[in-house]
């Protein structure tokens, strides 16, 4: 009998044991939620879902790559964090010449790359012949796919922005164009456009993709696939004093609410991708911050202007008037969101802030409706995007909040949704009548918008212009804006495309999502990038 | 038994050449131009063409699949499209990851299935096997993702014990040697970090071991049942041993049998199946590898993962076959 006890004891014990892992019964945290004490190391563990796919900047078009490229290169230009304005970065200024055909740069003088080489003007011309000039013996080991996209492709090629870069002196390095193009300098601020070391890009024969050097605040030290990217401080950094981090981590971990829990557990110290429903626990968390970023996206509902009855422009009025905004913001996006009037965000410098919204009318709605010769409505499709993106989190329910809307002006509208992959391709060959999609922007330059979605140029398959909007007065004001470098000018001329597109309403703007992120409280200085450019320069832990 | 080894291990040669067949059969059975579809419907003509002759797609079809035999047999599994390396080697630490996770959660699932199973038996109608057995019925039915989370809130959140996420504490790296932490750590005699790593491997080892554990539980138990009816153990009984020896020594090897063919299947379809287990606890194995590969349409990523894991479940099986030989030599299939 005694035997028997003896047995079960011994079961239950092993059990626990097993169980809980505290034989001796550790109750210590586990986790580092004190800092790293015992190196005196200064880390930062930042949480997100995916691994980057590459660290060479010119082939990177993820989010994941960006970031952290962007601690390890620096460009010409960039934005001064979270907001649409210009600031020197390895270039101290520029400006365009008189016909506006080329744009000088001048660079900064005594910065040196982590491999402790020196950056000058022939570094700039290096990289951009990287880039560009298919033959450079260098142009390998990655696509180029942002420089092809957005200077209108390489060195000699029909549609090419850039003609050549040439050495002025050994710090001022001038761009030649084939025709004048404003945005220049915004589209140099994004990460695509990163300094490399000319050095380490011939060490490694033009693959750089895991032996990244550049002449950001951080260092590359390790990658381990799905799991971890560790950065240390370089040594070598321009500014003396900065980065104040001594190492920066990032950290895999693939689903939301665990990836919350580590931060709430001190295993990492900042993330991004909060699930919507979390938002409120993270603001009334003492220990957490939420970092709210302004938007520069736009979801929104497509019409197909090609088709009937969508090629009527009281149609699409009549629909935008019963669509509620405010209602879909509150219901899907916490709040965190800026109600669509136009396809540019608010914070963006060509915003036409004069413009009323159309204002909820179903009265009106159906008046507009019968003018066109639909007193009863009609039936039609809606379509719906199959996965949450950042500026429509959840495209089924929104889509539904809109089916009910229609439904009171006697729209009866289908809702369809086909897989990912299938959905863009239909879209962009206008196979839809109304759809739901959004654009995320690079820049905040306004042509990323205005240019990439309303130009008749980009309403031919495969179209970013899911509206399929052709208006020649709108592609005219556009091509203009293109060409002028005074930025209240370019201002002005998108300010009047967007009083035009505003009457003929081809998009119905939904929201204007802001990006949110959760930090604990340690975090000391952090503003998100919307944009291109580093976020951890300046950021420090307290203890 | 080594007759028996040998006809078991033959049989494997049809096994692995269907398995070879149906993964080289994969990227042809993409609808269309296979280079097209993984490069999207913008890529111009000529990189299309380079990506069919670096895939191999422009030879005739026997060609390819010699050529594609001659690569797995030199360990060439390709390179990734996404990122454009070898996927041997970018597979390897992931393999080595989810093998670390599979192998703890197993002698979890073992250690308490086999011995809740055995109290079951033995204590038969007691409350301890009402206890044990609708346990084991909420360990099978539980979803994985669900528990994972309950054990980060739980021990991670609100005790303190236990960290919930990642393999190791990233501010103290461990030197990858073998990929094995647990290995690495004491290769390096580093007691503290062997630990941490232990630490790391218990809640995403619980939770991926709660289903095989339940399920060894219940095949133990009844099996166990079985063998107490019978007269060997009445008669060791008879002599005045006692109900512990009885068991752990007589009953024990004959109920095994049944009990390691559902520890082979488990220990099988957990190295494929951990990817939630992996999601959830950011654990960088060979599921999440296989399941980003599947979101990229990286194909060659698709067929190594499948091939790699197709043959571990056969070698585990062969391994389960002959192990069960040890413990029933009754069985030897002819």
């Amino acid at each position: 009998m005694q035997m028997k006890w003896a047995a079960c004891a011994a079961a239950v014990v092993a059990l626990l044991a097993v169980t809980t892992g505290c034989g001796g019964g550790t109750t210590q945290p586990a986790n580092g939620t004190a800092p790293t004490a015992s190196s005196g190391q200064k880390t930062l563990i930042f949480g997100r879902g995916g691994d980057s796919v590459t660290l060479d900047p010119s082939g990177s078009t993820d989010d994941e790559s960006n970031m952290v490229c962007e601690e390890i290169y620096d460009t010409l230009v960039t934005y001064k964090i979270g907001t649409p304005e210009l600031q020197p970065d390895l270039a101290t200024s520029w400006e365009p010449s008189k016909d506006g055909m080329s744009w000088t740069f001048h660079l900064q003088q005594g910065v040196k790359f982590s491999d402790g080489t020196p950056f000058n003007a022939d570094a700039v011309v290096f990289n951009f012949q990287r880039w560009g000039d298919p033959n450079s013996p260098y142009h390998k080991g990655s696509s180029f796919a942002h420089y092809k996209s957005d200077l209108g492709g390489f060195y000699g090629s029909p549609g090419a922005i850039i003609k050549d870069v040439e050495k002025v002196d050994d710090y001022t390095v001038r761009i030649d164009l084939t025709h004048p193009f404003a945005p220049l300098p915004n589209i140099l601020t994004q990460v695509a456009y990163s300094i490399a070391s000319p050095e380490a890009i011939k060490k490694y024969n033009g693959d750089i993709s895991h032996h990244p050097v550049g002449t950001g605040a951080f260092e590359f030290v390790s990658w381990t696939p799905n799991d971890k990217i560790v950065l240390k401080k370089n040594p070598n950094y321009r500014t003396p004093g900065l980065p104040k981090l001594d190492q920066l981590i990032f950290q895999v971990i693939p689903d939301n609410t665990a990836r919350l829990n580590a931060l709430r557990a001190g295993q990492i110290d900042l993330m991004e991708g909060l699930n919507p429903s979390d938002i409120q626990s993270v603001k009334s968390d003492p220990n957490l911050n939420l970092y709210v970023s302004p938007s520069n996206n736009v979801g929104y509902l497509a019409f197909n202007t090609q088709k009937k009855p969508f090629d009527d422009p009281r149609v699409r009025q009549a629909i935008a008037m019963c669509i509620d905004k405010k209602a879909l913001i509150d219901a899907y996006y916490n709040g965190l969101a800026d109600a669509g009037v136009t396809i540019l965000p608010p914070k963006n410098w060509a915003y036409d802030s004069s413009i009323q919204d159309y204002p909820v009318d179903i009265a009106k709605a159906k008046q507009l409706l019968a003018e066109a010769g639909y007193p009863n409505g009609f039936d039609t499709e809606l379509w719906a995007m199959p996965i949450p993106r950042p500026y429509m989190p959840q495209p089924q329910q929104i889509a539904t909040a809109i089916q009910g809307d229609l439904a009171k002006i006697g729209i009866h509208a289908k809702i369809v949704t086909y897989d990912w992959a299938t959905y863009l391709k239909k879209t962009d060959s206008g196979e839809h009548t109304m759809c739901l999609l959004g654009w995320s922007a690079g820049t905040w330059d306004p042509t990323t918008f205005m240019y990439t979605l309303l130009d008749s140029k980009n309403a031919v398959p495969p179209a970013n212009n899911s509206a399929f909007y052709k208006n020649p007065a709108v592609d005219k004001l556009l091509e203009q804006a293109l060409t002028v470098s005074d930025q209240n000018q370019r201002a002005e001329l998108y300010k009047q495309a967007q009083k035009l597109v505003f009457q003929d309403e081809p998009y119905v703007p939904l929201v204007h999502s802001q990006p949110v992120r959760a930090g604990s409280k340690r975090v000391i200085g952090f503003t998100p990038q919307v944009t291109g450019g580093p976020q951890f320069t300046s950021v420090d832990l307290s203890n | 038994m080594l007759q028996y080894a040998i006809r078991r291990i033959l049989q494997l040669i049809p096994v692995l050449f269907g398995v070879s067949i149906v993964v080289f059969a994969i990227i042809h059975l993409i609808p269309g131009d296979p280079a097209q579809v993984i490069l999207g419907q913008q890529a111009d003509p000529q990189t299309v063409a380079d990506l069919r002759h670096n895939l191999g797609l422009d030879k005739p079809l026997y060609q390819q699949y010699l050529m594609f035999l001659a690569q797995l047999l030199h360990g060439d599994l390709g390179k990734s499209l996404v990122t454009q390396q070898p996927i041997a080697s970018e597979m390897f630490p992931h393999l080595a990851a989810t093998a670390e996770l599979t192998l703890f959660s197993m002698v979890f699932a073992i250690v308490v299935g086999v011995n809740a199973g055995i109290l079951s038996a033995w204590k038969r109608n007691t409350w301890f096997d009402y206890v044990a057995m609708v346990i084991a019925l909420v360990g099978v039915s539980v979803p994985i993702f669900w528990l994972g989370l309950m054990e980060q809130w739980l021990f991670g959140l609100k005790l303190h014990w236990l960290p919930v996420i990642g393999r190791a504490d990233p501010r103290d790296p461990v030197t990858e040697v073998t990929h094995f932490y647990l290995i690495d750590t004491l290769l390096a005699g580093n007691a503290h970090q062997f630990w941490t790593v232990v630490q790391h491997l218990i809640l995403p080892g619980i939770a991926l071991g709660t289903i095989p554990m339940a399920v060894i539980a219940r095949m133990t138990r009844s099996s166990m049942l079985e063998v107490l009816k019978h007269d060997y153990v009445r008669t060791a009984r008879a002599k005045g041993l006692a109900d512990f020896w009885v068991i752990y020594k007589h009953a024990l090897k004959n109920s095994f049998a049944p009990v390691l063919t559902v520890i082979g299947i488990q220990l099988g379809s957990l190295l494929g199946g951990a990817v939630l287990t992996e999601t959830i606890f950011g654990w960088p194995g060979v599921g999440l590898y296989l399941y980003n590969g599947i979101g990229a349409r990286d194909y060659p990523v698709i067929q190594s993962g499948i091939l790699v894991l197709s043959v571990i479940f056969i070698v585990v099986n062969l391994i389960v076959d002959l192990l069960y030989a040890y413990f029933d030599p009754r069985i030897q299939y002819k």
